[in-house]
């Protein structure tokens, strides 16, 4: 198989896809990813807040039905398979975006399948908040918006950061998937030419770029995790 | 002023089998803080004094009884009014609890920002304040670069930002070491002497209460089972909560403390009797006492051990003395100690026997 895959003309064959279709497919791997990550972010972070301050001891609580009605919704939602999840948002999809199919069309369900998975990550991150700094904010007259977003948004910057760098990755591999029913990018170029017609060797490119894509994002984040993280003590 | 009326908190805890069960963290507390005073709450961990403090800026909903603040019952107010007085009621804590994120100018600005103050108004505030708590060179630097004092130090400068009337110190100085502990409570009595703030400090440690404080309650289970001016409360201390604080190694009922006894007895010479004198508010600060025994009755006592402290004219403390093993010699000394009402006596073999 190898000598198949590395032959004069799958070699050539791949050089000329790495030419002309690669440089649009990581485009597209990146905007889908990166547009589906920010509005995860646009819903998630607000719900992820108010799992954490409607809480009865929370900041800002809430009644108990709200609550669990959120963490059921959250479940659910996080609970189905993606594949699964594409397929049965298809009219939803096409109620937003007009068609079910294509790159923009694969946003739809990339963000619906994030944004519950967003929303725990922020709940983790503002948990990791030493509780005294809420009491001590409490104690200087802080108003609960205030205390949302002036003492736990702020004071978890650095987990916010990393968790976001996980979601990202996270949307990359869901995107990948997306090419199954029409989305775009790397994933579509792996399944079309590897899967459906055995060309081997471009698969393994597109999966390498994936690779590359995930270490670039995840580096950045890391570096800004670090970078924006004043508990560390830097002279 | 501040005024505590009959102050009861009661926590609810589901116990093991599920049954609900409640505690009572204050039983009936009633203490007034007059304007100016540094009042110490001084109790055992446990004794109810965080909950205590906690609900006289109302962090904690008392279950039963009144907080008034010159006179106004803050329990009644609208949470935009118990915020507005929470500005009023400042509070530092034992683990400062600064945000991490902001720089120290920023830490102080944090509460001037939540009323509403200009920016650059709070900001030249804020280094005032870092001046006044002598760190005015940190302002750019962030907690986690300072030691603890000069943390606890930012945390005192952003308490003073707004204004306050009353400084709430919940154990502020028991993660601090000795030098910074007292470095810090004269930074709260020059503030409480030059900005004319008064300051309640709770604390177990009996140090932080004999430095600064005019007025102390002792706080036992809930209760405050003595108060008023340190200098009587502790050269006469009443109750059993007061004497253990007090006077912590006398008396000690304890079996660690009959073992250390036992182990400083066997360090005795052959031939000597060890006997433990615990000084219960003795007035024997004038003369040297086991000086002028040794002159008076010929017996030369070896001090094997002794821990004593003076509370105005007053001894409190225990001492192991090594006294020549003859019946006469024990008689003796047993003798002209019993002169002194406020000394007890007793030989360590019979506190072994009791144990």
């Amino acid at each position: 198989m190898l000598d198949r895959m590395f032959s004069a003309e799958a070699v050539e064959q791949a050089l000329w896809i790495l030419r002309n279709e690669f440089p649009m497919a990581i485009w597209e791997t990146v905007y889908v990813t990166v547009l589906a990550t920010l509005f995860a972010i646009v819903l998630g972070l607000p719900l992820g807040v108010l799992l954490v301050a409607g809480e009865k001891n929370g900041v800002l609580p809430l009644p108990k039905p709200i609550m669990s009605v959120l963490n059921v919704v959250i479940n659910l939602l996080r609970s189905v398979p993606f594949l699964i999840l594409m397929i049965l948002l298809i009219p939803l999809t096409r109620l937003i975006v007009g068609t079910s199919v294509g790159t923009v069309a694969s946003i739809v369900p990339l963000v619906i399948a994030a944004f519950p998975f967003v929303a725990r990550l922020v709940e983790s991150s503002l948990r990791e908040i030493n509780p005294n700094i809420i009491e001590a904010a409490q104690s200087m007259g802080a108003s609960p918006m205030q205390i949302i977003c002036r003492v736990m948004l702020p004071e978890s910057v650095p987990s916010l950061i990393s968790n976001a760098t996980i979601a990202i990755t996270t949307v990359l591999g869901y995107s990948a998937m997306s090419g199954i029913v029409g989305g775009g990018g790397l994933g579509q170029i792996a399944i079309n030419y590897g899967y459906y017609r055995y060309r081997y060797l471009v698969m393994l490119i597109a999966v390498i770029l994936l690779i590359v894509i995930v270490q670039i994002f995840q580096s950045a984040g890391t570096f800004l995790a670090v970078r924006l993280d004043k508990r560390i003590k830097k002279k | 002023m501040i005024e505590i009326r009959n102050l009861t908190k009661t926590f609810s805890i589901s116990a093991e089998d599920g049954a609900p069960a409640s505690f009572d963290a204050l039983k009936n507390v009633s203490l007034t803080v007059g304007d100016g005073d540094i009042f110490g709450i001084i109790g055992m961990s446990g004794a109810g004094k965080s909950t205590l403090v906690r609900c006289i800026n109302m962090l904690e909903r008392p279950t039963e009884g009144q907080v008034l603040i010159d006179g106004v019952d803050i329990g009644t107010l609208t949470p935009a009014r118990l915020r507005a007085v929470r500005r009023e009621i400042t509070m530092i804590f034992q683990g400062f609890n600064l945000l991490m994120q902001r720089t120290c100018l920023a830490n102080v600005t944090f509460p001037l920002e939540l009323s509403g103050m200009k920016r650059s108004e709070a900001r030249k505030k804020a280094r005032e304040l870092l001046e006044i708590v002598g760190l005015p060179d940190k302002a750019k630097s962030y907690p986690a670069q300072l030691s603890g004092g000069q943390q606890q130090r930012v945390a005192i400068a952003r308490a003073l930002a707004t204004n306050p009337k009353v400084l709430l110190c919940d154990e502020a100085t028991s993660a601090l070491d000795p030098n910074t502990t007292h470095a810090i409570l004269e930074l709260i009595r020059k503030i409480n002497r030059e900005l004319g703030i008064t300051v309640i400090i709770i604390t177990h440690q009996m140090s932080v209460v004999e430095e600064v404080c005019s007025h102390v309650a002792i706080l036992d289970a809930g209760q405050v089972v003595e108060m008023g001016e340190v200098s009587s409360v502790f050269s006469n201390p009443q109750s059993d909560a007061a004497r253990r604080l007090v006077y912590p190694d006398a008396n000690g009922s304890g079996s660690g403390e009959n073992e250390r006894s036992a182990g400083i007895a066997a360090a005795a010479r052959a031939g000597e009797r060890v006997l433990r004198v615990v000084f219960n508010g003795s007035h024997t600060t004038d003369k040297p006492f086991i000086t002028q025994m040794a002159i008076d009755t010929g017996i030369a006592a070896n001090i094997l051990y002794a821990s004593t402290r003076c509370l105005g004219e007053c001894v409190f403390g225990d001492m192991l003395l090594g006294i020549p093993d003859t019946p006469q010699a024990l008689d003796t000394v047993r003798s002209y100690f019993a002169k002194d009402g406020d000394i007890i006596i007793e030989e360590i073999g019979e506190v072994d026997d009791r144990a």
